[in-house]
């Protein structure tokens, strides 16, 4: 009887010890889930409030006046508008494209298609376009200035689309590459056995199945460098007429609301607010787009990535 | 093609040189290594001198706080999104984020300037220098909201959408043969996170937090609206409510001003310590992210 009661209590102590102990356990664990959740809040809370900041001043920034007349005096109540920075990115934004895009998409074709393995000089291109990835954009700004602006004399479009295509190219390259790398071998093999020039299968057959890939990629680049304001503060340096000749400074939207910003009067507040609004919009536009073209080809691609 | 590739070369040869040509004259002028430890900032004519020193600090300190501030959070939206929520969730919620890495940093900048910065002021930054300001000088001056700290904070929410997906990434590629090891010897789900993920993952996690280091300390056009921009010896935060300064910001404030050539070169001097400082930082991030996800991908098979 008593050893029966011992044996008993000695259980109920070690049950007590494990139950208190898996309670400490398991409430570890809803502390480290309700982090996790904290976390995933915290960057939300951001993203809402960005929106909606942006939403509600600049959809009553924005009047016919903002988008189709250029700047009037600083600080005046009649300010006109941010037409010449719409104008200019549009610009400067097509210009860079036409040089980033075949660049990078050659040079993507070359990585997966040509230079199979890890030569020295594949290598050396996929280690230097990730080495321009991570270059800040000041930087690449800085380059646009002493390559073009010094030699030309002028701060020009040419020296700003120079800039973001030196920002586009790696992205594109990077993108391409791996969209090439999943193309099925036996669709190039097909090519092959049906006697077609190698650079007739890679252009007429991996790159057309191959095509939503590749145009993800140049929408992820452009999303990229429609926001990018630092490189172009040294290249094309903003200028309130509107676009003269690919050789003349130009207007941005990013480098506008900058401006806009730290002017001291709330009307350029407003209308800095109201060209952030275009900008978030354009490049909302961009992502959904992004988003689609993945989702259809069950192809992945991240766009904090790169 | 084959000269498409070497455009590559080209473009990085071209940005090596010019950045080296163009900060020639600061380093001939000032030295090395004294440009580098120079606090001085003067574009006086006759009276020129010019240093880093202020803006490195302002740059790394400014950086770590995002670190600080953005890689737990990242690590917690990661762990979340494939740890705990089920797909009807983490769907919509990695959607968020990639959004959130698509907001232009103009517009995270305008946001912080004209929302945020008085929410960092009202409700974390007078507390605490009210509540400590007088004991310990880390809080000690006075709050306007446009410091080192807030910085720091929104450089914290621009990196998260990067880290937390490359950190998410690494985390998936862990082998699913370690988390049911972990639970099938009675682990919870933080314990197999802990024992089974975080050793496994640990040099990729790594790396995706010292890329998201690179980001901020490249990150320009919001820095130059919230950090003070001050210049020369008290650019050098001596508390977190200090206005700064940072390489990148500096450049971007002066650039269009610069009255002298030497000016110009000191500016473009600071990019070189830019460009040097990322480079090494995104190399090594790069190696080990690459390394991690290669090493698992053989492994899961």
């Amino acid at each position: 009887m008593h050893e029966n009661e011992q044996i008993s209590g000695n259980r109920r102590k070690i049950q007590d010890i494990m139950l208190r102990h898996s309670s400490k356990r398991r409430l570890m664990d809803k502390i480290v889930s309700a982090l996790a959740v904290v976390g995933v809040l915290a960057a939300i809370i951001p993203l809402a409030s960005i929106l909606l900041e942006v939403i509600k001043n600049g959809a009553s920034a924005i009047t016919i006046e903002l988008v189709t007349q250029p700047p009037g005096a600083i600080g005046s109540a009649t300010s006109g508008g941010i037409a010449p920075a719409i104008q200019g990115t549009l610009i400067v934004i097509g210009l860079a494209t036409l040089i980033g895009a075949p660049v990078g998409i050659l040079t993507g074709i070359f990585l997966s298609e040509f230079a199979p393995g890890n030569g020295l000089f594949p290598s050396a291109v996929r280690l230097f376009s990730d080495v321009l990835i991570g270059l800040p954009s000041v930087v690449i700004g800085i380059v646009g200035y002493l390559t073009i602006v010094l030699t030309t004399g002028s701060f020009s479009v040419l020296a700003g689309a120079f800039s973001l295509s030196i920002i586009m190219i790696p992205i594109v390259v990077r993108i391409t590459e791996e969209t090439l790398k999943i193309v099925p071998n036996s669709i190039r093999e097909a090519g092959q056995s049906l006697g077609i020039a190698k650079w007739k299968i890679t252009l007429f057959i991996v790159l057309k199945s191959a095509k939503s890939g590749v145009i993800t990629g140049i929408v992820l680049a452009i999303s990229r460098i429609a926001g990018e304001t630092a490189p172009l503060i040294m290249t094309i340096l903003g200028t309130s007429l509107f676009f003269s000749s690919f050789t003349n400074p130009v207007d941005a939207l990013p480098l506008r609301i900058w401006r806009l910003a730290s002017q001291p009067y709330d009307s350029a507040h407003s209308q800095g607010w109201g060209a952030a609004l275009i900008l978030i919009i354009v490049v909302m536009i961009l992502s959904m787009a992004l988003r689609l073209l993945t989702q259809r080809k069950g192809f992945k691609v991240k766009a904090s990535h790169v | 093609m084959t000269a498409a590739a070497c455009y590559t070369l080209v473009l990085i040869i071209l940005v090596a040189f010019s950045v080296a040509i163009g900060s020639k004259d600061v380093f001939l002028k000032e030295g090395f290594f004294s440009f580098l430890s120079g606090t001085d900032w003067n574009s006086v004519e006759g009276r020129e001198s010019y240093g880093a020193l202020p803006y490195i600090i302002g740059t790394l300190i400014s950086s770590a706080l995002a670190v600080a501030i953005g890689v737990p959070i990242s690590l917690g939206i990661a762990i979340f999104l494939s740890e705990m929520a089920p797909p009807k969730a983490s769907v919509p919620l990695s959607f968020i984020i990639e959004l959130l890495a698509a907001v232009p940093s103009i517009i995270y900048g305008l946001w912080a300037l004209f929302v945020f910065r008085f929410w960092v002021r009202d409700l974390v930054e007078t507390p605490l220098h009210n509540a400590f300001g007088g004991s310990i000088p880390f809080f000690a001056k006075t709050p306007f909201g446009l410091d080192v700290f807030t910085a720091g904070i929104v450089l914290a929410i621009m990196i998260i959408p990067i880290v937390s997906s490359i950190s998410r990434e690494v985390i998936k590629a862990v082998p699913n043969s370690q988390r049911e090891a972990a639970y099938s010897l009675g682990a919870t789900r933080w314990e197999t996170v802990r024992i089974a993920i975080f050793p496994y993952a640990k040099s990729g996690l790594l790396g995706a937090a010292i890329l998201g280091l690179g980001r901020a300390i490249g990150e320009t056009i919001l820095v130059t609206m919230i950090i003070g921009n001050t210049i020369g010896i008290s650019a050098i935060p001596t508390s977190l409510f200090s206005q700064s300064q940072t390489l990148s910001s500096l450049i971007a404030n002066e650039f269009n001003e610069a009255s002298s050539n030497l000016q110009l070169s000191a500016l473009i001097g600071l990019g070189a310590v830019l460009l040097i400082l990322t480079m090494g930082i995104n190399v090594g991030a790069r190696l080990l992210v690459s390394r991690m996800v290669k090493v698992s991908a053989g492994g899961r098979e």
